[in-house]
């Protein structure tokens, strides 16, 4: 029967035969992850679970990500729960000081994902490996720690949502667009127990990057997976960060699909999420004159290096405005180190922004970034949920990096082709 | 069998608004009780008494992996979740956690704030005792009820990793 792409990829860690969606199976996992927020309850469920040791210490990772470098004592106690568990157990992907990025980030730039992998991570954005053509799926800290004693988890084999994109973007408008276009189109709940598959020649044209820019929004469509195929670009990306031996996989020609969408990005205007879910879709033109008072350009779904030459090419030569504090991180040390050699961290500086370390921090409302009551922010992160990045009474509209690097310079949400 | 006043709240209920990131600095059951729903309205807990039920609309629990939700929840002393849909990641980590789920659609409109229920988690019964009428629930799936049989996951691990040796 021919398979979808979440489908064939299960298969492939499996020894059921899986006959469709619904079915529950048992698979072996290519890689286990946790943060700083979500190890310490793993950590606890699997010495509850009295298992000896981890499954595989090359496969078993912890980042310590989210309130790193740590804001207060709690939050370094956790840190060190995560430091010595890794010690104890041997595992070899541990991060944590200057080697540490924003794990979705930090991973594929490593090599430690891949095309065809099986992957549950202990944070919900570990779908952005779906852009390399790996089913990796968010599960809470228990979940993560059966998988980090056993190597296996179950799942419930989704039904798929076919995503066709379509069409050529304009300028200052990527693959942040197309996803915050696509949640408009379905709903935060469009995608609910569902795998997103994403084809069609714009796919197929967007960067790796780009591509995990879009899976890594899956989750607040509310899908388990969002899947691109590995076609040759993927596999080039794994080579050049280098991976050995992977394969290029796609669906099958005439794989069921439980609904097809299609985005087409001709004519498209950048796209804002407004408060407070990410369905809250607007053109840029709708809410356009909108003032704000801080711009953030990093996390898991927007940090990566094209993402910060976009930034930089709207700052270059211009001043953020002085009423808005514009945060930029670096998602990994790589990525700091690149954007310090093509000078787009001089462009950063010179155009007033703050150049922060790499951290989830202002994301979440963790730290280096929290709004006061009142306040608004554009950001280039995922999520916009009422009092995510501080204060119930502060307001988070999602864009991709130019719309946010055009807010800051301007004062106020603006078209970036009008700055 | 559960017997409680129910809390309703809307739909797409986010991680977020059930335990705010700002809280996550600790794993305490009591100390993420208290801030239950903080996210949502400031001091929601105070309206809660231990064994009340949580009412809710279509995808509830969206958003974050934490699984500091569903333990804010328990330690707030709501033991069932009632809602219209579920988040995947939320309904898993429910689970595991020991908390009850039960999925209604769009029945969840007979179930109004205040209204006194009694739940039966083995036959997904619910009946309301304000207006009378009762609810069935959709089944948990086989497999499901046979973590949830063993005590949960962290038994189900332990026998797992039993037939290893």
């Amino acid at each position: 029967m021919p398979a979808t792409l979440a489908e064939k990829i299960l298969q492939q860690h499996c020894d059921e035969q899986i006959t469709g969606p619904g079915q529950i199976v048992r698979c072996r996992l290519s890689l286990v992850l946790a943060n700083d927020i979500t190890a310490p309850l793993a950590i606890k469920s699997f010495k509850k679970m009295g298992a000896a040791g981890v499954f595989d210490k090359d496969k078993v990772t912890i980042v310590a990500d989210h309130f790193t470098p740590n804001k207060d004592i709690e939050s370094a106690e956790q840190v060190k729960v995560c430091r010595e568990f890794a010690k104890e157990m041997g595992i070899t992907h541990y991060f944590e000081g200057g080697n540490v990025g924003v794990e979705h980030a930090l991973l594929p730039e490593l090599g430690l994902v891949g095309p065809g992998d099986v992957v549950i991570g202990a944070d919900s954005h570990t779908c952005t490996y779906g852009g390399l053509g790996a089913f990796a799926t968010g599960m809470g800290s228990t979940d993560v720690a059966a998988g980090m004693a056993l190597g296996e988890t179950w799942f419930k084999v989704p039904p798929t949502i076919q995503v066709i994109l379509t069409g050529t973007l304009r300028q200052w408008v990527g693959a942040k667009d197309l996803m915050l276009a696509l949640i408009g189109t379905i709903g935060v709940s469009g995608a609910l127990y569902k795998a997103l598959e994403f084809v069609g020649p714009l796919a197929s044209a967007l960067s790796v990057e780009g591509r995990m820019t879009m899976s890594n929004m899956a989750i607040e469509a509310g899908g388990k997976v969002g899947l691109f195929a590995a076609d040759d670009k993927t596999l080039a990306y794994a080579a050049a960060h280098g991976r050995k031996g992977d394969k290029a996989i796609a669906a099958d020609a005439g794989a069921a699909y439980e609904r097809v969408v299609t985005i087409d990005a001709t004519g498209m205007e950048p796209q804002i999420a407004c408060p407070h879910l990410p369905d809250n879709v607007k053109p840029v033109s709708a809410v356009a004159g909108l003032k704000v008072d801080q711009a953030v350009i990093g996390s898991c779904t927007n940090g990566r290096i094209e993402d910060l030459r976009e930034a930089a090419a709207i700052l270059k030569g211009r001043k953020v405005s002085k009423d808005v504090r514009t945060i930029i991180l670096p998602a990994t040390p790589n990525i700091w180190r690149q954007a310090l050699a093509e000078g787009l961290i001089e462009t950063f500086m010179d155009a007033g922004c703050i150049v922060g370390p790499a951290t989830c921090g202002p994301c979440l409302g963790g730290h280096m970034g929290i709004l006061a009551g009142g306040e608004r922010a554009i950001a280039t992160t995922n999520r916009n949920f009422k009092g995510r990045m501080g204060s119930l009474e502060s307001e988070v509209y999602l864009s991709g990096p130019a719309a946010a690097a055009a807010a800051a310079v301007a004062g106020e949400i603006i078209d970036p082709a009008k700055v | 069998m559960y017997h409680g006043t129910a809390h309703t709240v809307g739909a797409h209920i986010d991680t977020d608004a059930i335990i705010p990131a700002r809280f996550l600095v600790t794993t305490d059951p009591a100390e993420l009780g208290a801030n239950c729903m903080e996210g949502l309205e400031a001091g929601w807990i105070k309206k809660v008494k231990q064994g009340d039920i949580m009412v809710a609309g279509e995808n509830f629990g969206c958003g974050s992996s934490r699984e500091h939700a569903p333990i804010a929840l328990l330690g707030a002393g709501i033991p069932v979740v009632i809602a219209h849909s579920f988040a995947r990641i939320f309904y898993r980590n429910g689970f595991n956690m020991g908390l009850v789920l039960l999925e209604i659609g769009d029945d969840v409109s007979k179930i109004h704030d205040g209204d006194e229920l009694k739940v039966d988690a083995d036959t997904g019964v619910i009946s309301n005792v304000t207006t009378g009428q009762t609810i069935q629930c959709k089944p948990v799936p086989p497999f499901m009820k046979g973590i949830l049989d063993k005590g949960g996951l962290i038994p189900y691990v332990q026998d797992r990793l039993a037939e290893r040796v």
